[in-house]
């Protein structure tokens, strides 16, 4: 019966925690821009996980919780979109996707 | 520990170790292929947490439709493989940077929640979803739509090929 499932607060929050750290890495370390995107939804997923987590904990009769999770994951669609297509433009007019050699802007 | 820490501790475990995995694989394709490890077992735990209507639309979008997008993405930039291609010379501050991210949080979280008696979870049907996000949010809904809209056809227009004049 699932209404007497119980699970510990703090359990969510440290896998949270595991997939944002990791997210920061690959963000830090990466070259390649479609990983670098990648890395990105990692960190959407590790907010995704502790606002179910905190929405969960709190008994929210309205899920904001949930429903703010289901924003998070429509605004990761459309950046995600538009990252790529920026992406697939710098690739055509750079042969390249290595953020540290697209230096057009830098000062 | 109860069974759905249990089961928790187990999928947890898996994401983790592909989202380990994803930053630090060697071959773009297979890192894409570990995004879909790690964003599954995150639907599996809503699943755990009773949220199931967030469960399927995780899958869905994710890993339906955004590990698409990248696989064609990647597809369409020639995928390069090998660690300087796809690594920056910071590997090591990078490292030290999600390592001090991830003790700080795993303290401040321990400090904070340590000793708080375990969430008694309550399914949340879709019924349910649909009721608050249609009665108390209308208005960000609305937002939303429009935000994915002009996203739609913004991907559209900047993924264009110009036409020679």
């Amino acid at each position: 019966m699932i209404a007497a499932a119980r699970i510990r607060l703090p359990f969510l929050l440290f896998f949270g925690a595991v997939l944002f750290s990791a997210g920061v890495y690959g963000v830090l370390a990466r070259r390649n821009a479609v990983l670098v995107l990648m890395s990105i939804e990692l960190m959407l997923n590790a907010v995704n996980v502790n606002l179910v987590a905190f929405g969960a904990y709190l008994r929210d009769v309205l899920l904001t919780g949930q429903i703010f999770a289901l924003f998070v994951i429509t605004v990761a669609a459309a950046e995600v979109g538009i990252g790529l297509a920026i992406v697939i433009l710098i690739y055509r007019n750079r042969e390249t996707i290595n953020v540290d050699e697209v230096n057009l802007l830098k000062w | 520990m109860s069974a759905q820490e249990i089961a928790f501790v187990i999928l947890a475990g898996v994401g983790s170790l592909g989202a380990l995995r994803l930053v630090t694989s060697q071959n773009v394709v297979h890192a894409a292929l570990y995004l879909v490890v790690t964003l599954a077992m995150v639907g599996a735990v809503y699943l755990l947490v009773a949220a199931e209507f967030l469960a399927w639309v995780q899958v869905l979008i994710y890993v339906g439709a955004i590990v698409v997008l990248l696989l064609f993405s990647l597809m369409l930039t020639k995928a390069p493989i090998g660690r300087e291609t796809l690594d920056n010379q910071q590997r090591a501050l990078a490292a030290f940077a999600g390592i001090g991210v991830l003790v700080g949080l795993v303290f401040l979280i321990q400090d904070t929640f340590g000793g708080k008696p375990p969430i008694r979870l309550q399914p949340a049907t879709t019924s349910q979803i649909g009721a608050s996000l249609f009665r108390g949010f209308v208005l960000p809904f609305e937002v939303v739509s429009v935000l994915l809209l002009a996203a739609l056809i913004g991907a559209v227009v900047i993924a264009r090929k110009d036409e020679v004049e």
